[in-house]
């Protein structure tokens, strides 16, 4: 009961949350000089007041501010999230079309990076000390410190210009009609770079989160006791150091799958994958105020609810926390 | 393209090489070869991706080079300007020059099964394109007198006067042809058929996946016999500039349309086999860049200053340097591609010393200047920094302000601004796409491609309304002193005659023939097989 009390009472915080968001970055996006109209006026070479006119009708523009405001927040709260009139097409459609291939290619990275940076860490701490340790950290700190474009454009260089093994760009092979089986493999092979490139830095600060905790915790007393029991020692790093360094990359964890949904633009640019971080980002470029609330609005949602969940995975992974007293 | 076709098309344009000793790849247009053969799939590369495809309503660069190929208008130009036949078969000017009767083809259907006929034609260009399109709307309120449907495959419009620039505007992204049985009566811009564009063009709308791709295929009912030539096309979306320039390496896609591909990377990618480049395909736009001056008030209000301006900028280093050697200096305010061009004007030579004795000469109290950064790509920015260093060379104090493409607009178009680079198209006629920036009518706030300059001169607007009207023999004089009168008062600082290569694989055969190249070129393209 306790636990369902919390969650409830996390989530209607979470919705004021939410609505405080929508209200500030309603204001924020209007601060940046240009709106919709002129954007389309530059962006066609030519234009006379008219056509701006009739554009700035079109779009509501020309309706006092606090109108805008009030419609706006009243709509979401029955999840109509808007119009987007330089698009033609309402707001909540454009993100349900974008939406799951930015969940595909951010969830495919975090299950890599959690996996591999938790399998790179364990290893390292167990070989503290030896060349394999060294590589893994210095490995790790590359990939930390590298700007995440350049790793995307080499491996772009690398693995589709001269090895010819990955496609470059896109979500898959235009043109080529698959379907079924085929074309979830042609999707996976489009995947592969854009989730590898996502996921390498968090691959590295769990890898050594993970290496710096069990390091910590291989000198507690209960580890000692558990040796000098003669449990297996494989059975040890299992089931007592491995379990308990792990809280801390469950955080991070958490911190990253908060970023589910906004975290991934650079990615997303560079591999031309149709997801919503790039629909965000040319939303802002083009100042379409709609879609940008939109994405704000389910970014928003997105962290609220997944720090909520892990909160909730801490209580099973770690009994010793209370949640909800 | 598969990588099968493209490794089969690699080898046969090898076999062609050796066995005629031509040049093949390289920086020039590929020779046509043989009969056109009808299939294959073309991929090419668009940025930045279209607001929306219905042409009559949004005129984006990347919206004409889709649409262009879905709709038509009554005529298609070649490279030199010289109307062709498209969906007007043919069409007779008065001998006062006040009447254009056009003859309409009569075998053409709209994509959706309906026949096209002279009432599309009047409701596309009285009613539709009247009152939602920006540069068809000044040329038919201010000069058209009537339209009339004298056939049911005949149209005729009559003038107030002779405007001998009329017969440049139909092209397809200044008068596109607007299904009347699908707009007429409704909210044009709510149209729930803007999605699913319905033109009369060789390629018919098949699906956009947004973020990724618009897909057309050939329109079997097209009025060409065996036309087009082209099973499918696809208009890829890839955001960055190097991923596309590795997509073209990779043969993900064949073409990188003018625009898409960073200037200085042409030259690498032009190496490559089975490459093209041609810097031909946009004769109607001419795109003509200079750096635009708010003469309004301080040190920009003098002449003399601007002048000095003028003298100091190397535009040679600007052309060959920043733009990799594409482009054309440029002299005047007609493109040298634009009728009516004048190349008996004087010149203002790179000369530091010549700008320093004008600047002195014009009191600059050595007041900073705001220059705005064109926010269109990393060779605008290095433009402005050379272009710094110039003014800074001969005393002038300049600051770099940069902001995106919609704070540009906003400032320009309000005219919170100093100095700022700015390319406009001409359009084939100073009296289409010339006059708009120098006339004192078009000071109006809002629109980056007015008179954001603020210049007035009773001269220039008298030169340009007459010569817009006056009969064709008379029209060279007028422009030639309107010129020298601009070349002289320096509103803006010309630069460069603009060229935007596009870089596409060698065996896609008259591929660029037209005055506006890729928005028009499936009707003719080929693929070699």
């Amino acid at each position: 009961m306790h636990l369902l009390r919390f969650i409830g009472g996390r989530l209607i915080k979470g919705v004021i949350v939410l609505i405080a968001i929508a209200t500030l970055n309603f204001f924020l996006i209007r601060a940046a000089p240009g709106d919709p109209a002129s954007v389309m006026a530059g962006e066609a070479g030519a234009a006379d007041a008219e056509f701006l006119r009739q554009l700035r009708e079109q779009f509501g523009l020309d309706r006092p501010l606090y109108e805008q405001l009030w419609i706006y927040l009243t709509d979401i709260l029955t999840l109509d999230l808007g119009f987007s009139y330089r698009q033609g097409r309402p707001v909540i459609e454009l993100i349900a079309d974008r939406l799951p291939a930015t969940l595909l290619l951010t969830g495919a990275a975090f299950v890599f990076s959690l996996v591999l940076g938790v399998i790179l860490g364990v290893l390292a701490a167990r070989r503290a000390g030896k060349w394999s340790d060294s590589a893994i950290t210095t490995g790790a700190l590359f990939f930390y410190a590298m700007p995440l474009f350049w790793i995307a454009l080499m491996s772009q260089i690398i693995f589709s210009l001269w090895l010819g093994w990955l496609p470059n760009v896109g979500f898959e092979t235009i043109g080529a009609g698959y379907t079924g089986l085929r074309r979830a493999l042609d999707i996976g092979t489009h995947l592969i770079l854009p989730a590898t490139t996502l996921g390498l830095f968090f691959t590295a600060l769990y890898a050594r989160m993970m290496r710096a905790a069990m390091l910590e915790i291989s000198g507690a007393d209960f580890v000692k006791t558990a040796r000098a029991k003669g449990v297996h020692e494989g059975r040890i790093v299992r089931r007592h150091i491995a379990r308990n360094a792990i809280l801390p990359v469950v955080t991070l964890a958490g911190l990253q799958a908060g970023q589910i949904v906004g975290g991934a633009v650079l990615t997303e640019t560079v591999f031309g994958w149709p997801g919503i971080g790039r629909l965000m980002f040319e939303a802002l470029a083009q100042r379409d105020y709609q879609v940008l609330l939109g994405v704000f609005f389910v970014s928003s949602a997105m962290v609220v609810l997944f720090n909520l969940i892990t909160d909730v995975v801490y209580r099973v992974a770690d009994p010793r926390i209370e949640v909800g007293r | 393209m598969s990588e099968k076709i493209l490794a089969r098309a690699v080898a046969t344009t090898a076999i062609a090489f050796l066995m005629t000793v031509g040049a093949v790849g390289s920086v020039h247009h590929a020779q046509a070869q043989g009969e056109p053969t009808r299939g294959g799939t073309v991929q090419l590369a668009v940025t930045p991706e279209p607001p929306g495809l219905m042409l009559g309503l949004m005129q984006n660069g990347p919206t004409q080079m889709i649409a262009g190929n879905i709709y038509e208008s009554l005529l298609r130009y070649d490279t030199d300007l010289t109307p062709q036949p498209s969906l007007a078969e043919s069409w007779e000017i008065s001998d006062d020059e006040l009447t254009y009767t056009f003859k309409l083809r009569e075998n053409v259907k709209w994509h959706d099964g309906e026949d096209f006929t002279a009432d599309d034609v009047m409701f596309s260009l009285d009613v539709f394109l009247r009152e939602v399109h920006p540069r068809w709307r000044p040329t038919v309120n201010a000069q058209v007198a009537s339209i009339e449907k004298t056939g049911d495959y005949e149209i005729q419009i009559t003038l107030n006067e002779p405007f001998e620039p009329l017969l440049l505007s139909f092209e397809v992204g200044t008068t596109p042809m607007i299904p009347r049985h699908i707009y007429e009566g409704t909210d044009y811009r709510a149209n729930p058929m803007n999605a699913t564009p319905i033109g009369t063009g060789p390629m018919k709308f098949v699906e956009w996946s947004r973020g990724s791709y618009v897909h057309l295929q050939r329109f079997e009912d097209y009025y060409l016999d065996n036309q087009p030539y082209i099973d499918e096309v696809y208009y890829r979306f890839i955001p960055d500039a190097a991923s596309r320039a590795v997509a073209y390496e990779t043969g993900t896609v064949d073409v990188l349309t003018g625009g898409s591909v960073e200037i200085f990377d042409v030259p690498r990618l032009a190496a490559l086999p089975n490459t093209c480049v041609t810097t031909d395909g946009w004769e109607i736009f001419s795109p003509h860049a200079w750096v635009a001056l708010n003469v309004r008030e301080g040190a920009l209000a003098e002449k003399s200053f601007r002048q000095g301006l003028m003298h100091a900028i190397d535009r040679e280093f600007a052309r060959d340097v920043v733009w990799s050697g594409y482009g054309t200096i440029a002299n005047s305010p007609i493109s040298s591609r634009t009728r009516f061009h004048s190349e008996d004007l004087p010149e203002y030579a790179y000369d530091p010393d010549r700008a320093r004795e004008l600047i002195a000469e014009s009191g600059y109290d050595g007041e900073t200047l705001e220059f705005l950064v064109l926010p269109y790509g990393e060779t605008w920015t290095r433009w402005a920094e050379a272009t710094r260093q110039n003014l800074e060379d001969v005393g002038v104090s300049v600051n770099l302000v940069t902001t995106d493409v919609a704070g540009w607009s906003e400032r320009v178009g309000n005219f919170n601004f100093q100095m700022t680079h700015n390319f406009l198209y001409q359009y084939g006629d100073p009296a289409l796409g010339v006059s708009r920036s120098y006339v004192s009518t078009n000071i109006v706030e809002g629109n980056p491609f007015s008179n954001v300059m603020g210049y007035a001169n009773e001269e220039v607007d008298r030169l340009f309304a007459e010569a817009a009207n006056a009969p064709a023999e008379e029209r060279p004089a007028l422009y030639q002193e309107v010129q020298e009168i601009l070349v002289d008062e320096l509103p803006v600082l010309w630069m460069v005659e603009m060229d935007f290569p596009t870089v596409y694989r060698c065996d896609l055969q008259d591929f660029i023939t037209t005055a506006i190249g890729v928005n028009d070129a499936f009707r003719d393209a080929w693929l070699q097989q």
